[in-house]
């Protein structure tokens, strides 16, 4: 039951929000799609939704167009977060839940283990505008979930989150991809979709400029990462052939290089200069992946 | 199945939601409260009265001889207006109105031809019943006396009394007579508030509540789950619902305050529920239901084209001013329901649900002119459903700063495919 998008093309006006997209989600799995503020995401996932029609192209869920009879079994945790501030947390989920087709009485179970689960219990009868922003968030949450999805898209599930926060939302995460969910999610921040996703994407002005699986694009990325933590000056490496960028840290430096065969080479050239406590040959971070496809425009 | 499920999931949603509001509770008890004071104002007013007791009016009889038949004369005309001989001066029962122990002093004499002349003094004059019934009183008796003088009989003066016959009889066939016009009048005008005012109240109700499930952002995992145009759908009936229940229970509340209250004859009279015609409760449920869905479409539209709460007024202060000069020209209509300028407005869709109305239960109107109206009315209401659900469904999905009817154009494109 893999989600396939092929040739996707939204427009609004003369403004093309989504170009020419193409991407298949397999099942099981969590896929993170990644990219800067307006580079078509959450258009992208309207579109998943149906909320939006694609101006040209096809999203299929296990081969069917997706409309408002599958909307059961998909589950969505908006960017913009929303919840009617004035009911309590157990009206308003049941209420979102029976939408997408659930039970009553099952939906008030599900209920109660999440909020077991996020040690939350007491939240039951509160009003959503009592709780803290971070704890409406984890309600949000719930809201995506509660219905059992088999297809759960997450837009910054993880954004105004304190740390802690931050873990229990992962685990859960963690736990519906092992169950069988496949999850579509997107951030900003390169560190989770590295932690999480299998597969990714990186989109760019509605483009998609990185595609495939997380070690793949690693790997062809080519560029590798070297940390040297030493007691003499390093700086002058900035000048070193294969060197394509040195940042200064508190106890060294931090290098990109062409490959691996430079890092050997610097290794040779500065042994014997002075102490060195740490020398690291590091993958490059999709942070980095991230900037050189897309920073330019950025910075 | 499920999709026909999540339309009733919404509505009832919508409904208990509301219903179980503090505000809607209050308004509701507060109406109540109203209707029951109205229903039985005359026993409140009585109440009152009773408390008071008689109205005492001092009086000084210059002539020596009037003050008998002039306090016979009154007292049959209002058995509480108590005329008390006054024996001092002038001056110190006018000091003692003042002082608040008499409601008034009236001083009476007769004239050169001995006829009654009488001079009332008041700390009140805005107060005219008991003045009036005095005059009457006052004027029974001159009629009494001059007859006397000129040696009438009382049948010659029961024939100078006798009021001349006039009556209005309009010679088509089926209007209505001056009686049933009256009794009309006050109903229509009695049910013409009531569309007037619940239709106010309930689309206000809807563009708020529209506004706030987009301004609290729940509204995009609503149209995830369940399509813009069943979501407007369910949630305008829902709002219905409350309105006619909310109507319900007012009406059952006011029908059996209103029978239990004998002494209300006179103002069942006034606004003519002795005789309701059933074809005009059955218009004005029909213009009442019709107006409400016109009404309610329009506000769902303008509502979802709004970002925050705070603007939805601003939004649709155009469609109130709709509303009520609808209204207006009923009102001035219930004095000239047959003219041409009423007729004309009464086919534009904004104005029929008032002014049809109040046309079909003012005139004899020939059937096809309601039914037409009501034909005018759900073709209108279907455009605007089409076109309303279209805004809708793109107006939802909006957010920004401005506010304005641009935004209908915005909002379409939005649905457009490109």
């Amino acid at each position: 039951m893999s989600l396939e998008l092929r040739n996707v093309t939204k427009k609004f006006g003369s403004f093309t929000a989504v170009d020419d997209l193409s991407i298949s989600i397999p099942e099981n799995e969590m896929f993170g799609f990644l990219g800067g503020n307006g580079a078509g995401k959450t258009t992208t996932f309207r579109m998943i939704l149906g909320i939006l029609e694609s101006t040209a192209g096809k999203i299929t869920w296990d081969n069917k167009p997706i409309n408002y009879s599958t909307s059961p079994h998909i589950g969505y945790l908006p960017e913009e977060r929303g919840l009617y501030p004035k009911l309590k947390v157990r009206d308003q989920l049941v209420y979102l839940a029976r939408l997408r087709g659930m039970e009553k009485k099952a939906a008030l179970r599900e209920l109660e283990y999440w909020l077991e689960r996020f040690k939350v219990p007491e939240y039951l009868d509160k009003k959503v505008e009592e709780l803290s922003k971070g704890n409406q968030q984890k309600i949000q949450f719930i809201s995506a979930v509660l219905h059992k999805p088999k297809l759960l898209i997450l837009d910054e599930p993880f954004s105004g989150l304190d740390p802690v926060n931050v873990e229990q939302l992962k685990s859960a995460v963690v736990d519906l991809k092992n169950n069988g969910t496949s999850i579509v999610f997107s951030s900003h921040r390169m560190e989770h979709v590295e932690e999480l996703c299998q597969h990714l994407c990186i989109m760019h002005k509605g483009k998609p400029v990185v595609h495939g699986s997380l070690k793949d694009i690693k790997r062809s990325f080519g560029k590798k990462n070297v940390t040297i933590h030493a007691d003499f000056d390093l700086t002058h490496l900035i000048r070193y052939p294969g060197v394509l960028k040195l940042k200064e840290t508190a106890e060294g430096v931090s290098l990109q290089i062409e490959g691996e065969e430079i890092a050997e080479r610097i290794l040779k050239d500065i042994v014997g200069k002075g102490f060195i406590r740490k020398f690291a040959l590091e993958e490059p971070s999709l942070n980095d992946i991230f900037i050189e496809k897309v920073g330019a425009s950025l910075e | 199945m499920l999709l026909l499920n999540s339309f009733w999931i919404i509505l009832f949603h919508t409904f208990l939601s509301k219903f179980k509001t503090k505000s809607f509770l209050i308004t509701t008890a507060i109406t109540l409260l109203f209707v029951v004071a109205l229903t039985n104002l005359t026993t409140i007013i009585d109440t009152f009265s009773g408390e008071e007791g008689k109205t005492e009016v001092a009086v000084i009889d210059q002539s020596d001889s009037l003050l008998p038949i002039i306090q016979e004369a009154t007292e049959t005309l209002n058995e509480d207006l108590e005329l008390v001989p006054y024996k001092d001066s002038e001056e110190s029962a006018k000091k003692e109105v003042e002082e608040g122990n008499y409601s008034g002093l009236l001083v009476v004499d007769v004239d050169s031809s001995n006829l009654p002349i009488a001079t009332y003094y008041t700390m009140d004059i805005a107060e005219t019943s008991i003045s009036d019934n005095i005059t009457n009183g006052i004027q029974m008796v001159k009629s009494q006396l001059a007859a006397n003088q000129l040696n009438l009989t009382h049948e010659q003066l029961a024939k100078l009394n006798e009021p001349v016959s006039f009556e209005k009889i309009a010679l088509e066939k089926d209007a209505k007579t001056e009686e049933e016009l009256n009794q009309a009048r006050g109903l229509v005008y009695v049910l013409l508030f009531l569309i007037y005012f619940a239709v106010i109240l309930y689309a206000n109700m809807i563009a708020t509540e529209v506004a706030t499930e987009k301004s609290s952002r729940v509204m995009e995992i609503l149209i995830s789950s369940v399509s813009p145009i069943k979501h407007m759908f369910a949630k305008i009936l829902g709002i219905g619902l409350l309105s006619l229940t909310q109507l319900a229970i007012l009406m059952i509340v006011g029908y059996f305050s209103l029978t239990s209250n004998e002494s209300l004859s006179s103002m069942e009279g006034f606004l003519g529920f002795n005789e309701v015609p059933v074809s005009t409760i059955i218009y004005a449920a029909i213009f009442f239901i019709l107006g409400y869905f016109l009404y309610a479409t329009l506000a769902a539209l303008l509502g979802s084209l709004v970002s925050r709460i705070e603007d939805v007024q601003q939004m649709i202060t155009p469609m109130t001013l709709l509303i009520v000069a609808g209204f207006m020209i009923a009102m001035f209509g219930l004095s000239a329901p047959d003219t041409t300028f009423v007729t004309i407005t009464s086919y534009i869709p904004f104005f029929t649900p008032m002014l049809m109305f109040m046309r079909v239960g003012m005139l004899n109107l020939p059937v096809w002119e309601p039914i037409l109206g009501i034909l005018v009315l759900v073709a209108t209401i279907m455009i605007l459903a089409i076109f309303g659900a279209k805004v809708y469904k793109g107006g939802v999905l909006m957010y920004g700063k401005s506010n304005s009817y641009k935004d209908i154009k915005k909002a379409l494109q939005l649905t457009k495919k490109e």
